[in-house]
């Protein structure tokens, strides 16, 4: 049903594709994009079920397997990781107990790494959902996931 | 601080990015009511006199774009698409133009619009730059409200319309002919050139593609002339460039300042020098598929064709500084590790190459073996000249020019 509403909002045509999935993705409490999904919008835009996966399984940043609520992206490109990235993910690994690629038992952070998020002058630098967050220390890692808990 | 040179930035922190009418009160879009009242051949004409190179990062020649895709749009609707693709590690200045000023890229877009008589553009916004795509709909927004886009612009007989398409995390996708497939709705997979996009680009049409610093030069141009602008730079590559400058100085940042600056003077001067305690041992010019250069460049002018003459390679800008106290083979490491990471797969030298070249380099760290990196050097050559886009012709770049500057130090770090 919100599939069908959501699809509506953007033109049938094949190159809409990523927007759609994006939409998609986002309105889903678990980020990301399920096979009901897929299919959904295989048939909207009248392609086959197969490139809409081929689609979603390219992009970095589309996920066909659950997620936690909110994704934080740890910038893993040579600056930030010159910059100590190390320590970061460690952080986070720490605070979350979780490896990359992991969501938390509560569902609600999956750790990712991601190539260079444009903001090498703030870096070590990171993501959560569109929030970014840059000059990264552990301590200031350790509060902005308490925010996001209390949230 | 000596004072910078800008023509993208021009309006950085001096507008209200939302605000439309600060734009226009800064001289905005006075460029497009200028072109408009000249044919667009003249618009060509006046790009090609200023020497204005693409500061995506290849360099070519704008001009000589806007006449390749011209030459093929007569009666044939053509496309401008916008390659806002950032994703160059070290680099992130069209963000910062994109967010600041997005009325200056859409008036560019409206002025190589009108010179390649296309009727419609495409800006194509990597997907983790959420707050870029938010301006710049809200920019093209008031832009139709206020007439300057839409059909007949201003009273003339040119419509354009343009529309943001967001990416979705792939740095390949910045490859001009990749990111047509994506913006197709396709997995982002290189095409084969040629035929060059100027030829047969977007759906199988003539595409001017061009990245949102070069786009954003068309205004300036225009409205003060080509003899204003090549008086800015140097002889070759006339003009201002932003440098994003990151790593271990004191005040890393964008600026833009005229062609020709030395890297001495964009750390010392504007990047307020190393950070307390470091000593520089090496920069990274122009990103992961860029080129490394140590202290003895520090004084040399930068530029398109000069740094060509030194085997280096200017990019999209991005100044990475490495300190004394960084391991170079780290710094390698996670260059390869990145390509063999955003490798697409299509062609194999890519594929397996990215692959050999970072199990050749885990081998070298741990057995400082020389002859591993000369091997290292001969797969990225082969990979260089075998490979169907720039992604597997670029590992070559870093390659070569840190076993030039800094062979000696790479095995010293593995004892």
């Amino acid at each position: 049903m919100l599939t069908q509403e959501l699809l509506q909002r953007f033109k049938p045509h094949k190159d809409n594709i990523l927007q759609i999935l994006h939409a998609l993705q986002n309105a889903h409490p678990e980020h990301y994009l399920t096979d009901e999904a897929m299919r959904n919008v295989a048939k909207y835009l009248n392609i086959s079920l197969s490139s809409v996966y081929g689609v979603a399984t390219y992009y970095t940043m589309f996920s066909v397997k659950p997620r936690g609520k909110y994704i934080i992206r740890v910038c893993q490109s040579p600056v930030c990781r010159m910059l100590k990235s190390s320590v970061i993910f460690d952080t986070l690994k720490g605070v979350l107990n979780v490896e990359i690629g992991e969501t938390t038992g509560d569902k609600l952070f999956t750790l990712e790494v991601t190539e260079c998020l444009g903001r090498c002058g703030d870096a070590v630098s990171m993501m959560i959902n569109e929030s970014y967050y840059g000059n990264l220390t552990p301590e200031l890692v350790k509060e902005i996931i308490q925010m996001y808990k209390n949230k | 601080m000596p004072k910078e040179t800008r023509i993208a930035l021009k309006n950085i922190g001096l507008i209200d990015p939302e605000n439309i009418q600060d734009y226009i009160d800064r001289g905005g879009y006075c460029a497009l009511k200028k072109a408009l009242n000249q044919n667009s051949e003249q618009i060509t004409e006046e790009i090609l006199r200023a020497g204005l190179r693409g500061r995506g990062g290849a360099g070519f020649s704008t001009g000589l774009k806007n006449r390749f895709t011209s030459q093929n749009t007569p009666g044939n609707y053509g496309y401008v698409v916008c390659n806002a693709d950032e994703g160059e590690p070290g680099t992130f200045k069209d963000r910062i133009i994109m967010e600041q000023d997005p009325h200056l890229l859409i008036e560019g877009m409206l002025i190589a619009g009108y010179a390649v008589s296309a009727q419609k553009g495409y800006i194509y916004i990597r997907g983790e730059y959420s707050l870029c795509i938010q301006r710049i709909q809200k920019a093209i927004n008031d832009a139709v409200t206020a007439g300057f886009i839409g059909e007949k612009i201003l009273g003339s007989n040119y419509s354009f319309s343009i529309e943001v398409k967001p990416g979705a995390g792939s740095y390949l996708c910045g490859e001009e002919l990749t990111l047509l497939e994506s913006l197709e709705g396709k997995r982002g997979y290189p095409r084969i050139k040629p035929p060059f996009p100027a030829e047969k680009g977007l759906w199988g049409k003539p595409t001017l593609i061009n990245n949102v610093e070069t786009l954003s030069h068309f205004p300036s141009i225009i409205e003060n002339g080509a003899e204003w602008y090549i008086q800015m730079g140097t002889e070759k590559t006339p003009g201002t460039k932003i440098f994003t400058i990151s790593g271990n100085v004191k005040k890393p940042g964008y600026v833009e300042v005229a062609l020709g600056i030395t890297l001495r003077s964009l750390i010392g001067d504007y990047a307020g020098g190393m950070k307390e305690g470091k000593e520089l041992k090496a920069i990274l010019l122009g990103g992961a598929a860029g080129t490394f250069v140590d202290a003895s460049m520090l004084d040399y002018p930068l530029g398109y064709d000069l740094l060509k003459e030194k085997d280096a390679t200017l990019g999209s800008g991005a100044v990475i500084v490495i300190d004394d106290q960084t391991l170079l083979t780290d710094v390698l490491k996670s260059i390869l590790e990145f390509f063999k990471h955003e490798s697409c797969g299509k062609c194999v030298p890519c594929r397996v190459g990215c692959k050999q070249l970072l199990l050749l380099f885990d081998r070298f760290c741990s057995e400082g073996d020389e002859r591993l990196l000369t091997e290292l050097e001969k797969q990225a050559t082969m990979m260089s000249k075998t490979s169907l886009c720039p992604l597997g012709q670029s590992p070559i770049l870093p390659v070569r020019s840190i076993l030039r500057y800094f062979k000696h130090e790479l095995i010293l770090e593995t004892q």
